[in-house]
């Protein structure tokens, strides 16, 4: 079978059937696009938890004179105390998880207190006495904290653990969370892209029924009858496909590289780059589709 | 070349079976009529030998392939040793003469060489070259059914397998493609045909095997229609529904 025949029937059935391959191309056009978003997403959370992870640390904040009552009823921590916790912390049992961790005295915490604020008014009835002395501690694995705070949370003379990547996980939550909702819209619209190209293909084949008689009485091969609907399935899911992936690259380049990521410094985002690189996988993933729901929707007219 | 042995078939929802232990062996070459009343099985029998259908008992073997058991992936290839022309034609209206010929030959990957001189070749054969360029709405349907057989043929097939040719034209076409058939036949073609037309097997002189109800009643060599069969094979009524057509 000639690729130059094939084609030829696909364009006729592309001609034959043209208002129904415009609606293949739009409905895979907009589910790629939610793919395509629930992707990045996706995406975001990895890059933001590279970002944080690495830099968020566990805070061992030790018993101080002014620490409340119920987190430290004998007062502040003892010298003893203060060394118990370093000890364990070079334990067998921790330490190969540690990277790294240093102690942090109750000056050292007030310089870094003045450093870190913009407001020096707010600081200067703050006297270093009130500030906790306290371990700092990186991790190999930065999923572990809960290594950290089962060890310490009810160690005498430990005022409180307190993990920063608390603050992270709301927003990476909250972003999981989205990136759920639109896969999940994107299935849904998978789902009827899906059934249109089968309904479409099957309605092409329909039109073409007394070709098709007529290519399996003389002999022509299943799949020499059933490519050009495959392919025109495939044609308009490729079509949508980029027409998906422009409009994400547009939209992430716009939104997100000119204007989220001038204002929110405090993170890297997704960007250009990233809309490349899912760009295979969500172009295939529409094509996969359009190819099984042209194949299924063609069996019966090649069944012998 | 055809061989049926012991062939029964009833189609799925039916209750009665459309062919019952038919057997049949048609030579290299041969003219074979198979004539009956309405639903008596010939169109059952042609498209055994087309594996449109299979059987439920019994074996068929057309060109040494045993179709009973012959994989759907190379039925294709088998399609391709036989030609096959129906009553109502089968032409393609967008299509001229020419381009319905040549598809048959693209759709088998045919190289554009072979088509360029076969389908003029065929065209002359069936005396249609002067009308290549027409569509089948501008011809009559003598002139379609020619079409129709060159497409069927321009293959060069083994085995013709024809249901009901005539059956939709007045007795002039029908002679002219009865006409047809036999050069085509004479040429080394294997010819199977269905008809309900007396005349046209009275005329012909080949052999006939009769149907009735699923069974070969009689089987002839060149017979007419009104011969008395010898040998074993029943004597059987005439079938009063056997009428020529208009
Ligand atoms: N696809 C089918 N499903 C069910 N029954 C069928 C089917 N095709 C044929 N039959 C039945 O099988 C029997 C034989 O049919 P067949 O078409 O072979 O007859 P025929 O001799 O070709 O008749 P005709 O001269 O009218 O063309 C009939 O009783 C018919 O109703
Ligand atoms: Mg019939």
């Amino acid at each position: 079978m000639k690729l130059g025949f094939i084609l030829s029937e696909m364009w006729a059935g592309i001609r034959g059937n043209f208002s129904m391959i415009v609606s293949i191309i739009l409905v895979t056009f907009v589910s790629l696009s939610f793919v395509s978003v629930a992707a990045l997403l996706q995406l975001q959370v990895g890059n933001m938890k590279n970002y944080w992870y690495d830099r968020a640390q566990i805070a061992i904040y030790l018993c101080s004179d002014f620490s409340p009552e119920e987190q430290c009823p004998a007062g502040a921590a003892s010298d003893g105390q203060v060394k118990a916790v370093g000890d364990q912390l070079e334990s067998a049992a921790l330490s190969p998880h540690i990277e790294a961790f240093y102690f942090e005295n109750q000056q050292d915490a007030f310089d870094r207190f003045l450093a870190e604020s913009e407001d020096l008014s707010a600081v200067q009835y703050l006297l270093p006495e009130q500030l906790n002395e306290a371990y700092w501690v990186n991790l190999v694995n930065p999923e572990k904290t809960d290594l950290i705070v089962e060890a310490f949370s009810n160690q005498p003379g430990v005022a409180e653990v307190r993990d920063q990547r608390g603050y992270l996980d709301q927003i990476i939550n909250f972003l999981n969370i989205s990136s759920l909702a639109v896969a999940g819209v994107a299935a849904i619209m998978l789902a009827s892209a899906a059934l249109l190209t089968t309904t479409t293909i099957r309605l092409s084949a329909f039109s073409r029924r007394r070709e098709i008689s007529i290519m399996r009485l003389v002999g022509a091969s299943s799949w020499s009858i059933q490519l050009p609907f495959i392919l025109e399935g495939v044609l308009a899911a490729l079509i949508g496909g980029a027409l998906a992936i422009s409009a994400v690259g547009f939209g992430t380049s716009y939104f997100v590289t000119d204007l989220l990521a001038t204002q929110l410094a405090f993170t890297s985002f997704v960007g250009i780059e990233d809309v490349w690189s899912i760009a295979p996988l969500v172009v295939g993933v529409g094509v996969l589709i359009a190819a099984f729901a042209a194949t299924v929707s063609t069996f019966r007219h090649i069944r012998v | 070349m055809i061989r049926l042995e012991e062939v029964t078939k009833t189609y799925r929802g039916a209750n009665e079976a459309a062919l019952r232990s038919v057997s049949l062996d048609i030579q290299r070459g041969e003219f074979v009529f198979l004539v009956g009343t309405s639903g008596s099985g010939k169109s059952s029998m042609l498209r055994m030998m087309l594996r449109e259908e299979r059987p439920d008992q019994g074996n068929v073997l057309v060109l040494g392939e045993n179709l009973s058991r012959l994989p759907a992936r190379r039925v294709p290839q088998f399609r391709r040793k036989l030609g096959v022309v129906f009553q109502d034609f089968r032409l393609l209206p967008n299509k001229t003469v020419y381009q319905n010929i040549a598809f048959a030959l693209k759709v088998i990957g045919k190289p554009k060489a072979f088509i360029e001189t076969a389908v003029p070749d065929v065209l002359r054969l069936v005396g249609l070259d002067h009308k290549s360029d027409s569509l089948p709405s501008a011809l009559s349907g003598g002139e379609q059914q020619r079409v129709a057989i060159a497409r069927a043929v321009v293959n060069r097939p083994d085995v013709l397998l024809a249901d009901e040719p005539t059956g939709n034209l007045d007795p002039a076409s029908s002679t002219e493609i009865m006409n047809l058939l036999e050069r085509i036949n004479l040429a080394g073609t294997t010819i199977v045909m269905a008809t309900h037309d007396r005349n046209i097997v009275d005329r012909m002189q080949k052999r006939v095997v009769e149907i009735s109800n699923g069974e070969i009643v009689r089987d002839a060599e060149t017979a007419s229609y009104k011969e008395i069969p010898s040998g074993p094979t029943p004597i059987i009524p005439e079938p009063k529904d056997f009428e020529e057509k208009p």
